[in-house]
């Protein structure tokens, strides 16, 4: 993984495997403080408190054809190498909320990379599942919920038409540049 | 900017074509794309975004592209299946331009790629 973009999408396909109705994604970047938090919240089934404190093992996998799990571990581990931290706290039948921060500036953080990409496939991929994407830097912040667009489309309009996939693209990566600005 | 007011006047031009687009026929060819950790790391993501966009570039109507979870195979990641004609086809180690070439050669003109397919490396 080189970029965060794609832990976050990671993170979010457990949330799916999870059977999360809504999953809800913030990356918040603070540039004076030089502090990024990226929030990644589900109504999934959570876990209970055993199999959370095992859950950054790497040898600790839900999947039954292997015993290895590499996706929490390797976000935890893009936090704690780039001056941040880790935390993932879940209830059982209640959801999942992973959180990692970073320091913006240290050497070792990962670019933040295509977030738009994985947003868009995030919310075109998985119809039946709600999305509520947040970004901010602090002064300005943008917002994508996809209950909002899907109030606007109507229930027989697909996510996945081009002619809407293309304007989603473009409504995130312009909310995106003039929130980040190619700085994360 | 774009705001979220363009949709409404996307989803009148929309109405009309809705049709003609929602009926799948039997002859549909389904596309998975392999998208856990272990795909995710190996690069899935651009060979996703390819295979989208050649079906929007072809206009695909009778084609599914959707992902999967882990397919077992972690170390031959990426991968893509692909449900044709009755038969599944498991492509590996993809790239943006092996989807490419795939979704032109098998999945339009009916020529599996064989080189790509799982076994033959």
């Amino acid at each position: 993984m080189r970029e965060l973009a794609l832990n976050i999408l990671d993170i979010a396909e457990n949330s799916l495997a999870a059977g999360a109705k809504r999953i809800e994604i913030l990356v918040s970047a603070d540039f004076e403080r030089d502090r990024c938090v990226i929030e990644i919240r589900d109504d999934g089934c959570g876990m209970d408190a055993e199999m959370l404190a095992r859950v950054t093992d790497p040898f600790t996998t839900t999947r039954t054809t292997r015993k290895v799990g590499m996706g929490i571990p390797l976000f935890k581990f893009s936090a704690e190498s780039a001056g941040g931290s880790f935390t993932i706290r879940s209830k059982k039948g209640k959801g999942t909320e992973v959180r990692a921060e970073y320091q913006i500036s240290h050497v070792d953080r990962m670019p933040l990379g295509d977030f738009g990409g994985v947003v868009l496939q995030l919310v075109t991929m998985n119809p039946g599942v709600d999305f509520l994407i947040r970004a901010e830097n602090g002064e300005c912040s943008g917002k994508l919920d996809t209950c909002e667009v899907r109030e606007i489309l109507g229930e027989n309009i697909s996510f996945t038409l081009p002619e809407v996939r293309a304007f989603l693209k473009e409504y995130i990566q312009e909310n995106l540049v003039e929130i980040f600005g190619g700085r994360l | 900017m774009k705001s979220l007011e363009e949709l409404r006047a996307l989803r009148e031009k929309m109405k009309s074509q809705t049709d003609n687009r929602s009926v799948a026929g039997s002859d549909e060819t389904v596309i998975k794309v392999g998208m856990a950790t272990c795909g995710i790391a190996a690069g899935a993501r651009p060979v996703l975004d390819a295979l989208l966009d050649e079906a929007d570039k072809r206009h695909l109507h009778n084609v599914s592209i959707s992902q999967t979870g882990c397919i077992g195979m972690c170390r031959l990641e990426p991968i893509v299946e692909i449900f044709k004609d009755g038969q599944k086809y498991t492509y590996v180690h993809m790239t943006a331009e092996k989807a490419r070439k795939v979704m032109n050669d098998h999945v339009v003109n009916g020529n599996p790629c064989k080189e790509f397919l799982v076994g033959e490396n």
